[in-house]
């Protein structure tokens, strides 16, 4: 059986001292070799991994004959994302993982080969979208991040009028604040927008619902809402010393590196601190593109601090091959117990202990438990806690009888409806922080529910 | 979008004022709130304290002073010019009740936050009386508006070129020390002026506020950038305030936080003095 094909990277010693994208994706000759590897199954496991259903061996079938066109076409049937889902979803975990090829050898490539469709049709210049005629109903998106964006295209496609409200002065969220420029151009995310504003989608940034507008209010000037206001607020551990200069929230680094471009400072004006030592707490994706960030804007030794072990890190692990072969060191079984204080209130150093993994917890993990007495400061200028967020209450101000739950998600039914009669929410506003592709998953049924409850 | 300059002046040497065209944010304005501006496409984003808004006429004031590289760009910006950001009202609104006798207290450009503060509590059958200071006569700001907004205005310079020669918490002491009874104060300006005011109130047992303006970068909870410890607690100002019960905040904490890019802000202030000539509008 043939072997999957690999996509060219920059080498890590390069990368490291840039912004540039790592993967360079496919050339055309390897996506078709890539593709015919599928065998293009009757009951596609695939497309039962994927959230929004992507008729994979539908698309994979067009790219064995070279018909790139057709293949995105059947894409963006269902994903109006195909390029940031090439890049950013957890194939592993969900298409890939299903691939029946999977079980002797390797499986498809699926995020690869979507990507390479997205990014050749961008280079080749985005077909103008088909929309239906309009209905002169009106709805209204908060929040640009992936499931708004979903919800926003599917909505207009249908001949809705339909506005995005952006807090940030960038539509994306999280994949413009959040996701750097070296596993997500920028470029891209924007290319994406525009063609969702070409379905006719209106686009306000800067305008902070909850602040601006209530929701009533929002309720009452449009026929539907759908809220994609995801998990933003960042959480701290409560430790001593977090407040201390030089501690950040992963939240505001990233967003200081990619929304605010830190990383030309001074060309642009947005300052960021530029560590010798940096320690990045936790394991997941977001930790990963923290360090990795801190890494390119020249610290001389990067740590990730993770409690648990190298088996249990949430992260995907391409992306923690490609932190390693960067030099990022991975401190695992440790956590911080409190940071030291210098001069100037500025960070001196992280207190941590060794931890060892015990019975399993409610999350299935096995639980880490502090080993005694195995105390250790490692030097630190910047520490950057990248331990989770939760959703911003700040949407809720001033609306009434939207239900939440005590950790601040919004209840909603399994058609995405909220306990107001034609709000929709989905993604982490729901769900609590997740994945890219499952936020699109739930902007797709929400787009649906409020289809039907527009047509009744 | 882009958000006009329909009206600039200078107020006193290196203070100015704006009226910024953004009917939207100044329908949803109260007193208390502060909105976020960005220049320009390489710009950041920094927060300034609404000091007035019209709703009829839908723009928001803002007062600010040069300082950095951005308030200095801004300072060269005319009526006419447009911002490309102007994100807001963000914050909590003041709680303005009727409570009796409030003593609001402005040092330097923080007399354009209490402004309309002075409004709003009187509005509403307050006795306002404000107390408004600055280094040198020449640098106070709004001194006319606070007499038409208030029951009585104090003045203190700190070299004694106009009212009270020394700072503005002599002022709210004596007041304090004197007759009436004083139910509320709120203090703001520069961080040392309202530790200073938090400080003589403090054996009175008179609820003291203050507005907190640290360093942020959304202004909506999602950076983390603006903690504060409130009673020992962390807290965000751009969601949880900016305005605290003074005695609970740790003024150290915040002092120092807002000094954690001065190394920054000095080379970029530096940076754009080089290579551009007069005409150029970024210094």
């Amino acid at each position: 059986m043939s072997i999957t094909q690999e996509m060219p990277e920059q080498p890590a010693e390069v990368r490291i001292h840039n912004f540039e994208e790592v993967a360079l994706g496919y050339t055309e000759e390897q996506a078709i070799l890539e593709a015919e590897r599928c065998l293009e199954c009757k009951k596609p496991k695939c497309v039962e991994g994927c959230p929004v259903n992507i008729d994979i061996p539908g698309f994979i079938s067009s790219m064995k004959e070279g018909n790139f066109g057709e293949a995105i076409d059947v894409i963006k049937r269902t994903n109006t994302l195909p390029a940031v889902c090439g890049r950013v979803c957890p194939q592993e975990e969900q298409c890939e993982q299903l691939c029946i090829l999977g079980k002797k050898s390797e499986p498809i490539s699926i995020g690869r080969l979507e990507r390479f469709c997205a990014d050749r049709e961008r280079e080749a210049g985005v077909k103008d979208p088909v929309v239906a005629e309009p209905t002169g109903k009106k709805v209204a998106i908060v929040g640009t991040g992936p499931a708004g964006l979903t919800a926003a295209s599917d909505l207009a496609k249908a001949g809705h009028s339909v506005t995005m409200f952006e807090a940030l002065h960038e539509a994306g969220g999280v994949l413009i604040y959040g996701i750097p420029e070296f596993r997500l151009p920028k470029a891209i995310v924007k290319e994406e927008v525009e063609y969702i504003m070409k379905l006719g989608a209106e686009l306000k940034v800067g305008y902070v619902i909850g602040r601006i507008k209530t929701l009533d209010q929002l309720e009452k000037e449009f026929d539907a809402v759908f809220l994609g206001t995801g998990a933003g607020l960042p959480k701290f551990m409560g430790i001593e010393g977090e407040n201390l200069n030089g501690v950040y929230s992963a939240n505001e680094f990233l967003t200081r590196v990619n929304l605010m471009k830190a990383y030309r400072f001074p060309e642009y004006d947005t300052p960021i601190k530029r560590g010798s030592n940096v320690i990045v707490v936790g394991g997941g994706n977001v930790a990963m593109d923290a360090a990795r960030s801190a890494l390119r804007l020249g610290a001389d030794e990067v740590s990730i601090v993770y409690r648990r072990s190298d088996e249990e890190l949430p992260a995907r692990r391409e992306e923690i091959e490609h932190a390693k072969e960067e030099g990022i060191v991975f401190r695992l079984l440790t956590n911080p117990v409190r940071i030291l204080e210098g001069e100037n209130m500025a960070v001196n150093g992280v207190e941590c202990i060794k931890m060892e993994l015990g019975e399993p917890d409610d999350s299935g993990r096995r639980r880490p438990v502090a080993v005694e007495g195995s105390e250790h400061v490692i030097d630190a200028d910047i520490v950057i806690m990248a331990i989770g967020t939760s959703p911003n209450p700040i949407i809720f101000d001033g609306s009434k009888g939207l239900e939440v739950t005590p950790w601040g998600t919004i209840v909603v039914n399994e058609a995405g409806m909220t306990s107001l009669e034609g709000v929709c929410a989905g993604g982490d506003a729901v769900t609590g922080a997740a994945t890219v592709i499952s936020a699109m998953g739930a902007g797709k049924q929400a787009a649906e529910t409020i289809n039907d409850y527009l047509s009744k | 979008m882009a958000y006009k300059i329909i009206e600039k002046r200078q107020l006193v040497p290196d203070v100015h004022l704006m009226n910024i065209e953004a009917p939207d944010v100044a329908a949803a304005a109260k007193p208390g709130q502060f909105i976020i501006l960005r220049i320009d496409e390489e710009g950041e984003r920094i927060p300034l304290t609404i000091a007035d808004y019209d709703v009829d006429k839908g723009f928001v004031t803002i007062i600010f002073q040069e300082m950095g590289k951005t308030t200095k760009q801004l300072a060269k910006m005319a009526s006419g010019d447009e911002l490309q950001d102007f994100v807001g009202p963000l914050g909590k609104a003041s709680e303005i009740e009727k409570i009796g006798t409030v003593v609001l207290v402005g040092g330097g450009v923080g007399i354009a936050p209490i402004y309309p503060q002075a409004k709003a509590y009187r509005e509403i059958g307050n006795k306002v009386i404000s107390i408004i200071g600055a280094r040198s006569e020449n640098l106070l700001i709004l001194e006319d508006e606070m007499k038409a907004a208030s029951d009585e205005v104090l003045v203190a310079t700190d070299d004694g070129s106009k009212g009270h020669h020394g700072f503005v918490t002599d002022l709210v002491k004596e007041l304090l020390d004197g007759d009436e009874k004083i139910d509320r104060v709120v203090a703001i300006g520069p961080p040392i002026m309202m530790r200073a005011v938090a400080g003589v109130t403090d054996p009175y047992d008179v609820e003291t506020i203050v507005s907190l303006n640290p360093i942020m970068v959304d202004g909506t909870g999602m950076c983390g950038g603006c903690r504060v410890n409130i009673g020992g607690e962390t807290k965000f100002a751009c969601v949880d305030g900016p305005e605290f019960n003074a005695k609970d905040v740790d003024f150290n904490l915040l002092m120092s936080r807002l000094s954690l890019y001065r190394k920054e802000e000095m080379d970029a202030l530096e940076g754009s003095k080089k290579g551009c000539g007069d005409e150029c509008k970024c210094q």
